[in-house]
């Protein structure tokens, strides 16, 4: 897998090489500012783009802006957004385009190495990293539409979901059985009015109306 | 000008007769040739206006020019007294600047200040008069009665001589009370006409001292910035590599003995435990959300991380004052937080709506009430807070419950 990394702080930037090297992930490119990010993935065209917000020269959301554009000019190019702070308004833009391949994580996550690993390969397969307080914030202002209905079991297996777990991580995070899940997950799709018709994307749509976002 | 402490006799006479009384008689001359063109061009200005008022036009020039004429007419007398009696009189705070020739008529005919000026000035001269008939008066007096002294003296005609002399001398020693009594009245006119009423000065007062204010509010939020920033780019990311390296540690390093790595695995806990409580500090001082997406953003993370479910409804178009939206996001902060430690409840919620008096911040709670300000620091720094923009805070917490935070930020 070969990955080009966005950090400016020196420390860290180098930190994560060696942490991606020893996983045997291909660091091609390392840069420290978002214009060098989108220049990077253009000369490497990358699988994975792990890339931090707050970078020079604004230190406001500079990473997250290259990420929405390099989304747009690479359709199908991974991303993990890793920041200090998650933000409900930063996952929604990120998440407002499609929602395969992309990750969103708060930066500690990077201290549990085994599980920041799997989550980068998990997003560079096409799948989903959304840190738990993400989640936990997409939450709080869900109330009034059909999430209502949802049991507070069914909520936290969407929310699992949405997090990017399959079938046998939720059951494992909820220690339930996977058939349980199963009959959760058909519970929350009619409960959503995902028909059986869209077999295929209803896990993407049911996280996309979990988070109350309408897919474009 | 300072005083010399007066000790002995001669120091009192030299008081008697110094530059001071020298500058008071000036005052007192220069006094009336400025009251005398002031009265020819206050008649100047008015009789006509007065004569042939039914002609319109001349009271429409001549009322603005009076108007006109009236401050800088008093310029000219604040510059007599500070330059011949080394006095003050405070400058009339300005009126704002008007673009609109008839606003500036209106706000200038309706200012107290304008009228006070115009008595002074009408005031100036009887006062001159007075000053320059007693003053000149004396002086010409001693110098006349002491020469005629000497010219009757050398006629022969001593007792004569001896009494012009003595009321000479009686007229020049007692000359300068006079000079400094009707200067001081000059100067109690002056302060009282010309300067800034108490009025004017405490609202000139209020005035500054209300941008000072807004300077230190400001300055204190913009340092609760850098702190942030300087955390987020020093320590957060030092703490975040360490972190990292010991999970490396911890993952990597199977064969190390039993114990060894136990103290990896609890410096590992305790480094991620530590960057969450940094993470959880800095973000209660300033998000960075909060200056580059707004009040809604940064409130949604708050009531997402509040331990207890948090309605959230923001309702505010436009942005506010930084200054503002941070006082409004700590007041929703340290409200959550004191709803979470001591109300009980079991759920919250928050409202933000812009109203035309401001910005309006509710945070209601199902618990049990009986919140005081009085006790506990929480809620008396949020008053301070919410003050430090002018704003208004009231809680309404009866025992029992349900508790009630409101505050109305003014935006400006």
């Amino acid at each position: 897998m070969r990955v080009v990394l966005a950090e400016d702080s020196v420390l860290l930037r180098e930190g994560l090489i060696r942490l991606l090297d020893s996983a045997g992930i291909d660091v091609v490119a390392a840069v420290a500012e978002a214009e060098g990010l989108l220049r990077a993935v253009d000369e490497h065209r990358p699988d994975l783009v792990v890339t931090d917000v707050r970078m020079p020269p604004g230190h406001a959301d500079e990473g997250l802006r290259a990420a929405l554009v390099l989304r747009r000019q690479h359709p199908g190019l991974a991303i993990v957004v890793l920041s200090q702070y998650v933000e409900e308004r930063y996952a929604t833009r990120l998440l407002s385009t499609e929602t395969r391949g992309i990750g969103y994580l708060l930066k500690d996550r990077v201290a549990d190495v085994t599980e920041f690993i799997d989550a980068l390969r998990r997003v560079a397969a096409g799948g989903t990293a959304l840190d738990p307080e993400v989640v936990a914030q997409l939450l709080v202002r869900r109330r009034s539409d059909p999430l209502d209905l949802l049991t507070p079991r069914e909520y936290e297996v969407l929310s699992l979901i949405a997090e990017g777990r399959s079938n046998a991580g939720i059951a494992d995070a909820l220690t339930i059985s996977e058939g349980a899940v199963g009959k959760h997950i058909n519970n929350i799709f009619a409960k959503l009015g995902l028909s059986g018709a869209e077999k295929d994307h209803r896990r993407v749509l049911a996280v996309l109306r979990f988070l109350n976002i309408s897919p474009s | 000008m300072t005083y010399a402490e007066l000790t002995t006799p001669w120091d009192r006479v030299r008081e008697h007769y110094s530059m001071l009384t020298l500058m008071r008689t000036a005052h007192a001359v220069t006094g009336l040739l400025i009251a005398l063109a002031t009265w020819a061009v206050l008649f100047a200005l008015i009789t006509p206006s007065l004569l042939l008022v039914w002609t319109l036009i001349v009271p429409i020039v001549g009322v603005p020019l009076l108007l006109w004429a009236i401050p800088l007419l008093t310029a000219v007398q604040r510059a007599r007294f500070s330059a011949l009696l080394d006095v003050d009189i405070p400058p009339v705070p300005r009126p704002a600047r008007q673009r609109n020739p008839l606003k500036w008529l209106l706000v200038r005919m309706r200012s107290g200040s304008t009228w006070r000026q115009f008595c002074y000035h009408l005031l100036s001269l009887p006062i001159a008069v007075a000053s320059f008939g007693v003053v000149v008066g004396i002086w010409c007096g001693a110098l006349i009665s002491l020469a005629s002294a000497a010219a009757v003296q050398a006629r022969g005609e001593t007792e004569l001589a001896v009494a012009l002399a003595v009321l000479g001398t009686a007229l020049l020693a007692a000359g300068p009370w006079p000079a400094r009594w009707l200067a001081s009245l000059d100067v109690l006119a002056a302060r009282a006409l010309l300067g800034p009423s108490r009025a004017e000065e405490l609202a000139q007062r209020v005035e500054s001292l209300r941008e000072s204010r807004a300077e230190v509010v400001d300055a204190a939020d913009a340092e609760r910035r850098r702190i942030e920033r300087d955390l987020h780019d020093g320590a957060q990311q030092r703490l975040v590599s360490l972190a990292m390296n010991l999970g490396m540690a911890r993952a990597g390093l199977k064969d190390l003995p039993e114990p060894a790595r136990e103290v990896i695995a609890q410096a590992h806990e305790e480094a991620k435990q530590a960057l969450k409580e940094l993470r959880d500090l800095v973000r209660g001082l300033h998000p960075a959300v909060l200056s580059e997406e707004g009040l809604d953003a940064a409130l949604s993370g708050l009531a997402a991380r509040a331990p207890l479910p948090v309605r959230l409804t923001v309702d505010a178009a436009g942005r506010a004052s930084p200054t503002v939206e941070a006082v409004a996001f700590f007041v929703v902060s340290e409200a959550l937080a004191n709803v979470a430690k001591h109300s009980g409840a079991s759920g919250a919620e928050v409202s933000v709506l812009r109203e035309v008096e401001g910005l309006r911040v509710t945070i209601r709670d199902d618990g049990r009430g009986g919140a005081d300000p009085a006790r506990g620091t929480g809620l008396r720094g949020l008053a301070q807070r919410v003050r430090s923009v002018d704003g208004v805070l009231t809680i309404d917490s009866p025992a029992g419950g349900p508790t009630t935070i409101e505050a109305v930020l003014p935006c400006g």
